[in-house]
């Protein structure tokens, strides 16, 4: 569920960005308070730990297919939530940079979506509550239940940032239903597999978990605090209430959503837009381009642009297409004559 | 999925790739960092129906990987073994935008196929460069990058850390692979009770190791601080490259090359 570079919108993926290196910046400054410099070797090790955990297949019971873990909650448990966050956002950078997971425009995103649902909602505000009688009963609870809602939060942020980036078509009602329930089954297996293992970490090596560093996670920080347990009701009435609601009246829930998530401007945008595109008001009305493209040098650009889209225009469709031929063969021809080159100096 | 030795052997290549000694090797990762990065933004800042427009943008990736000396078959692969998630939310498009957008000579083709392919494409342009960034930087010489464009410390040396165990644990994740697959006929072992204990071993192991690790970086004298031997320095050549691919990208951005060409050469004809 890596969100993706081509996906993503400039305003959306930059907001993601900011977001997730302000979180990155906040836990390096609260370790550095807290705790010695122990930690770091240990994040890294478990973080190298996490690859080699995904790189084991095993067969999904009832289903025969196999899968992998994630780990990020496994890391949460033993690191605490400021460190098991900047191992989380490490891992997503070394698979964006490596694996070619979601690009590098996409990680602002991505470590947000399973960095800081697991690591500041799913574990303080739910693990943390079950496991204080520290039974491993509690503890088979807590982890799945943290999980799946961890991977809910997570997979329903998937669909926010690919819903307000408008570069798929993908109503926002029908991605929901499928991301959903495909990480709700996810989440299960996960926070089964994470349960065994803390509870045998538990067996073997108790310490281990009695170390972990007891930071109170946002204890003062109110006003994040406060924009995550927004997060959290806005997730459940749209997956519960609303989303009767909004196979009535799918523009409907559009407008809560923008309501709630504080994007004043877009309505504004959205009448422009849809005065322009009456035809295909009730797709396009979330395009953030048309507002991006009306500020910048759109005007200027003799292309088929998405604002004059309805009239078809043959003659600039045409050198479009010859053009673009024209450049992929030059583009091959520089390509062609660096290799020679290459090669006539080894030579 | 991948089969185990794949991915660890593509991981060991690319660190391969990443030490080789060509012109775009030696440029300064910052500066590759910061062009990468304006070169992404500059592609995802297309109109949704854009196609035209960033054709020419291939030629970032297309020089890089051939005057630094990457395979371009390599990368096609990587490309296509992480494509299935962009293509199952794409291809949506063409199913939900029906509109006509274009027409050739009585084909009609709808604004989901045009929209559809502006993703592919955003997709091959984005996710090469990344590859490519990794491909002629080396990891070291990106964290090191980013330690000097003021990311945390700590961030910094534990990614530093995680590159540095990752080859060493799944040496060790191999090894107990292999055993389970040894003592399982079919589908036995392969299970979740079995893959549970894997994991909690491994663990246990980490958490070890780790202890280890950081003994034996306190006795020679560590101070939460990895630093490099290898020096880089900022050269006139780095800027200049730099200013001129920044520049190649805002020109390509503002004037669609291909449109032009097309104009000229229907011109003629």
């Amino acid at each position: 569920m890596h969100m993706s570079d081509a996906l993503l919108s400039p305003a959306v993926g930059a907001a993601f960005w900011a977001g997730s290196v302000g979180t990155v910046a906040y836990c390096a400054k609260k370790l550095k308070e807290n705790t010695d410099d122990k930690l770091v070797p240990l994040m890294g090790v478990l973080g190298a730990f996490i690859f080699a955990a995904q790189m084991i297949n095993f067969t999904i019971p009832g289903t025969g297919s196999s899968g992998h873990i994630g780990g990020g909650m496994i890391l949460a448990i033993l690191l605490g939530p400021h460190a098991a966050f900047l191992a989380t956002a490490s891992v997503l950078t070394i698979q964006s940079l490596f694996f070619a997971d979601g690009g590098i425009f996409a990680l602002g995103c991505n470590i947000w979506n399973l960095g800081i649902y697991p690591c500041f909602i799913a574990y303080p505000l739910i693990y943390k509550k079950i496991t204080r009688g520290d039974s491993s009963k509690s503890i088979f609870i807590a982890s799945i239940l943290s999980v799946v809602i961890g991977l809910q939060l997570g997979a329903f942020s998937v669909v926010l940032q690919t819903v307000f980036s408008g570069k798929s078509e993908l109503p926002f009602n029908a991605f929901v239903y499928m991301m959903l329930p495909i990480h709700f089954a996810i989440g299960i297996v996960e926070g089964f597999i994470t349960a065994g293992v803390v509870n045998y970490v538990k067996k073997a090596r108790p310490e281990i978990l009695e170390s972990v560093p007891v930071a109170q996670p946002l204890s003062r920080n109110i006003s994040i605090k406060k924009i995550f347990i927004a997060f959290a009701i806005l997730t459940v009435i749209v997956g519960g209430a609303l989303s009767w609601f909004a196979s009535e009246y799918p523009d409907g829930l559009e407008w809560s959503i923008e309501k709630v998530y504080g994007k004043p401007e877009l309505p504004e945008q959205e009448n422009k837009a849809a005065s322009a595109l009456k035809n295909v008001q009730d797709k396009t009305a979330f395009l953030p381009d048309y507002s991006i493209k009306t500020e910048s040098d759109s005007d200027k650009e003799p292309v088929e642009d998405s604002g004059k889209w309805p009239n078809i225009d043959k003659g600039t469709s045409l050198s479009g297409i010859v053009g673009s031929l024209m450049v992929l063969v030059l583009i091959t021809g520089v390509w062609a004559a660096t290799r020679i080159v290459k090669r006539r100096k080894r030579a | 999925m991948f089969t185990f030795d794949r991915e660890y052997f593509n991981l060991g290549y690319l660190d391969m790739l990443s030490y080789k000694n060509t012109i775009i090797h030696r440029i300064d990762p910052r500066i590759k960092l910061i062009v990468t990065f304006v070169f992404i933004l500059t592609v995802v800042s297309f109109p949704k129906y854009e196609l035209s427009g960033m054709i020419p943008f291939f030629l970032f990736p297309v020089m890089l990987s051939s005057l630094g000396d990457i395979p371009v078959k390599f990368i096609l692969k990587k490309l296509l073994v992480v494509s299935p998630f962009v293509i199952f939310v794409g291809v949506f498009n063409p199913l939900l935008d029906t509109a006509t957008m274009h027409e050739f000579y009585g084909i009609k083709i709808s604004g989901g196929w045009i929209s559809f392919a502006s993703i592919i494409i955003r997709f091959i342009l984005t996710i090469s460069s990344a590859l490519l960034l990794i491909a002629t930087t080396s990891f070291p010489g990106v964290c090191y990058g980013l330690q000097r464009l003021s990311l945390p410390n700590v961030f910094v040396s534990q990614m530093l850390f995680i590159y540095r165990y990752i080859f060493v644990l799944m040496d060790e994740t191999m090894t107990i692979v292999r055993a389970r697959n040894m003592r399982s006929f079919g589908k036995r072992g392969a299970g979740i009770k079995v893959f549970i204990n894997i994991i909690g071993v491994i663990l246990v192991r980490t958490i070890e190791k780790a202890e280890r690790i950081y003994r034996a970086m306190l006795s020679r004298g560590f101070d939460g601080r990895l630093r490099s031997s290898k020096k880089y320095r900022i050269t006139f050549k780095d800027l200049l490259i730099a200013m001129l691919c920044i520049t190649a990208f805002y020109l390509f951005r503002k004037y669609n090359v291909a449109v032009m060409l097309g104009d000229i050469v229907s011109n003629i004809f």
